[in-house]
């Protein structure tokens, strides 16, 4: 079955990037451009894994996953954060939002597509 | 896309679309805070654009964009977090920081030639002071050291400076590195690792180091389910670095009655042979201390070492599922990695593992079949445009100027057949031509642009002529948002460009001269844009010293442009700087002196069928204005003819149209001719006459006067013989198709098939004006 993976980042780069090593990998893509817009996707549409950047306009990546962990539906979805910012603080803050794990931008498709796997039942 | 294109490059160009985009938003975002926005999300706005830079610019392997991005960035964060007050002293070296991040993207783009090092490094220098809280001082000459100043292109990998970073990752997070593909640079000071995006690497992933093996002890917490992060799904991954061999200890799950659907009860134990210890760590790497775990060498693990009191999952897992409603914890197990995922369902081919890797277990060999389901892909839900060929764009134009064509045909020819105009056909002709029009307006529209990507280049440019001529300068843009075709838009930059920087070298003084005049030292140029009647209007004014009208007519005389003795007025000695050949810098300048005059901006302005004007005034400042049609396929004409001759006068030059009576029309000077309009005389043009369709004048009332006005704001009559009508033509270059004819505009075809010439009303009007009384100014128009 193939499984679904929301994007949410507002660079139309890295959304193309993702979905090209997503894809290649047998994923199905959607994508969202900001946290606000990656919650309306989310309850829209589902999915099985979402990939959000931390820095976007109107709702970052912390308040996207935030938001989406406060529906109890969504408590199960593993979400990955895409960032630059490979500190410690980051990773931790978003570990404290609900985030499942982390890639690293600018990222290697094989790690993107080996952490997707690794958080995708 | 086309399958030809390689989807990578393909993202290239869309990452450099995206860096124009969001070098726009940067300057923006700096110059509304250099105006005094103090909104936090204009600052974040700043921030997330070099961002962006830097991140599509790290997938691309852009090493110099992005360690200079990454100062920028890093110098904004701390802008962004309130660290660092945003003075005037920041804003200024910010947006100079933003014209080099533009460099280093054309320069990676290719489109320009490499950056300017030293500036480069200087202002990294200066970003870095000013990220530390120092005061920049710059260094001086040749012999600074390279630790005062760091120049980073010239820092050692492994430079002190920026290893602390790097170091703290490491204490705190198990951090293995990226596999490298050969050839790629190490991490630099910053930790930061440019990684090239190679899909070719999915299907040949080297084989992971192999070990000994570890044991893992872990313990989950309930949060970490809570990140949805299973128990399960590590074990699949461990499963996949070796051999392993899983032991439940399930002495914690208590009585069902008892159980929390949120709490974590389970730890296992997990042999790992020929795994290396930093795969075995990486997979804990997201759980973090949302887990308790510890990792032992298998060669440490004693063998008399006390065994947890083990259970057969199988067994348990049987009967947890048949004892257990919460399925919190029990999903990941059912799916646990000793069982083997049946081939076909991973949704990785071989990612991580290859068949026949030595001390794999079957587990880890899973199927590299490629999914049985195919890429799928849904468009993109969120990004509300689609990007379209430009040439299937210009296609559907045609297409529509050929169906208004054919429209106007169908409507002459139901003209032509008497039939009554209540008549259904005639009715739903009008419909038609309705419609027609709509769907022309929304094909225009498509390619209707805001001139705001123009505008944006310009405060740039006008910081570096303001520094090359020791001038202070404000640019002040309006109207940013007006629409007009996008070759218009393209086309526009050049002469926009030229004329800033005219009025930046000649307009605006120094800033003495300007105290001296009682202005302000900072001197203005505005930047304006607006749609007036059917057609695009720019405006670029300064409050200079207006220009000199002695010193240009003096100049125009030396260079034989005009007589000595030419009486001109003060508009036209102001219009002698759009002669070819006139140039009033006396020694050229590196600005505006490219051998390019106000000719050569005249002439492409006009190219696209646009009017300049100027007004001036000495000592307050000049306002050059632009006029450009909206687009350069249609207008809205008038049809008349003139001695056997169809033509077309653009409506938007007409004010309105009457019957001359004998009484009206005077004569100046024996033949000029002029006629009455509310109560003045405008000149009266014999349009047949002056393109030679005929030689004689024939009297005024036997004709039609149709007033029209210049940009220049300037009345006139024009006298043809009669008014066909008025409709829309679609617009035909006669300088493609033949060659340039004074007084004409274009070319178009009519319904009934005939071509009809587009008057330039202005240049009609200007010679007219000026052929009989000023025969001594040669002026082109």
């Amino acid at each position: 079955m193939t499984k679904t993976v929301l994007t949410i980042d507002d660079s139309r780069t890295m959304r193309d990037m993702l979905m090209l090593a997503l894809v290649e990998a047998g994923y199905r893509v959607i994508q969202a451009v900001d946290g606000v817009d990656g919650l309306e996707t989310l309850s829209a549409e589902g999915a099985d894994v979402v990939i959000t950047d931390i820095n976007m306009p109107r709702l970052d990546g912390f308040g996207f996953i935030e938001g989406m962990r406060s529906d109890p539906a969504n408590r199960s979805i593993p979400v990955l954060v895409l960032s630059t910012e490979s500190d410690a603080a980051k990773k931790q803050r978003a570990r404290d939002a609900g985030a499942t794990g982390w890639i690293v931008k600018p990222f290697d498709p094989v790690k993107l597509v080996e952490a997707v796997r690794r958080v995708a039942a | 896309m086309t399958d030809a294109v390689d989807p990578f490059e393909a993202i290239k160009v869309v990452f450099f679309q995206e860096c124009d985009e969001l070098l726009g938003d940067l300057e923006a975002g700096l110059l509304a805070i250099e105006g005094g926005d103090t909104d936090l999300e204009t600052v974040n706005a700043v921030f997330r654009a070099v961002h962006s830079v830097k991140g599509g610019a790290g997938a691309f392997g852009l090493e110099d964009l992005v360690r200079f991005a990454h100062v920028f960035e890093t110098l904004l964060d701390e802008v962004r977090a309130g660290r660092k007050a945003c003075d005037d002293t920041m804003v200024k070296t910010l947006l100079r920081a933003s014209d080099v991040l533009s460099d280093h993207i054309a320069a990676a783009r290719g489109q320009a030639d490499p950056v300017d090092e030293a500036r480069s490094a200087g202002l990294v220098a200066e970003l870095e002071a000013l990220t530390r809280g120092d005061v920049y001082v710059a260094p001086p000459a040749m012999d600074a050291p390279v630790m005062d100043v760091p120049v980073m292109a010239a820092l050692p990998v492994d430079s002190p400076a920026g290893g602390e970073a790097v170091a703290a990752e490491a204490a705190e997070v198990p951090f293995e590195p990226v596999p490298m593909m050969p050839g790629l640079p190490e991490a630099d000071e910053f930790g930061f690792r440019p990684v090239a995006f190679d899909l070719k690497a999915l299907d040949t992933l080297p084989p992971p180091a192999v070990a000994n093996g570890w044991r893992v002890v872990f313990r989950p917490k309930g949060r970490m389910y809570a990140h949805a992060n299973e128990a399960g799904l590590m074990l699949r991954e461990l499963g996949r670095l070796g051999q392993a061999t899983v032991t439940l200890d399930a002495s914690e799950l208590p009585d069902l009655e008892a159980m929390s659907a949120e709490e974590g009860y389970l730890a296992w134990t997990v042999d790992i042979v020929g795994a290396s210890e930093s795969d075995v760590r990486d997979v804990f790497d997201f759980v973090g201390s949302d887990c308790d775990t510890t990792f032992t060498a298998l060669a440490d693990v004693a063998a008399s070492a006390e065994a947890a009191p083990a259970f057969d999952i199988a067994a348990l897992l049987a009967r947890a599922q048949a004892e257990v409603a919460a399925p919190m914890l029990l999903e990941p197990i059912v799916s646990m990695a000793v069982a083997p995922p049946a081939p076909g369902t991973a949704p990785v081919p071989a990612a991580g593992t290859a068949p026949g890797t030595p001390g794999k277990t079957a587990t880890a060999g899973a199927a590299p079949a490629t999914p049985a389901a195919g890429p799928s892909v849904t468009a993109a839900s969120a990004a509300p445009t689609i990007r379209v060929d430009l040439d299937r764009v210009d296609r559907l134009i045609n297409v529509v100027g050929e169906l208004v064509i054919q429209q106007a045909m169908l409507a002459q020819r139901v003209v032509e057949s008497g039939l009554a105009r209540s008549s259904g056909i005639s009715v739903g002709l009008e419909d038609l031509e309705l419609l027609t029009r709509e769907i022309q307006d929304s094909v225009m529209a498509i390619r209707a642009q805001p001139v705001k990507s123009v505008f944006q280049r310009m405060p740039r440019l006008v910081r570096e002529v303001a520094e090359m001529t020791g001038k202070r300068v404000r640019l002040v843009t309006a109207g940013e948002d007006t629409e007009v075709d996008k070759t218009v838009v393209e086309r526009l930059a050049e002469p926009i460009t030229h004329m800033l920087r005219n009025a930046i070298d000649h307009g605006l003084e120094g800033p003495d001269d300007r105290v001296a005049a009682g202005k302000p030292a900072e001197g203005t140029v505005r930047l304006a844009a607006l749609h007036r009647s059917g057609r695009i209007v720019i405006e670029i004014s300064d409050d200079g010293r207006g220009i000199n009208r002695e010193r240009v007519r003096g100049i125009a005389v030396s260079k034989g442009l005009i007589a000595e003795d030419a009486s001109l007025s003060d508009e036209e000695v102001d219009n002698l700087i759009f002669l070819p050949g006139f140039s009033t810098a006396d020694v050229v300048s590196d600005i505006s002196g490219r051998g390019v005059g106000m000719d050569v901006v005249r002439r492409s302005i006009q190219a696209l069928g646009g009017r300049i004007t100027i007004a001036s005034s000495p000592g307050k400042g000049s306002v050059f204005t632009l006029s450009l049609p909206l687009t350069l396929a249609v207008m809205d004409g008038m049809v008349v003819s003139a001695a056997e001759q169809t033509l077309v006068a653009p409506l938007t030059a007409i004010v309105e149209s009457l019957l001359p009576r004998a009484a009206d029309v005077h004569y100046v000077g024996g033949h000029d001719a002029v006629i009455t309009f509310r109560e003045k005389f405008v000149p009266l043009i014999d349009v047949a006459q002056v393109m030679g369709f005929r030689a004689e004048p024939v009297p005024p009332s036997t004709g039609v006067a149709v007033i029209v006005e210049t940009e220049a704001g300037v009345r006139a009559a024009l006298l043809f013989d009669a008014i066909q009508g008025q409709r829309q033509v679609v617009i035909k270059s006669l300088e493609t198709n033949y060659q340039q004819v004074p007084g004409i505009a274009a070319a178009t075809i009519l319904g009934d098939g005939r071509v009809a010439l587009i008057l330039d009303v202005d240049a009609l009007v200007t010679n007219a004006r000026r052929k009989p009384a000023r025969a001594d100014l040669k002026m082109a128009s």
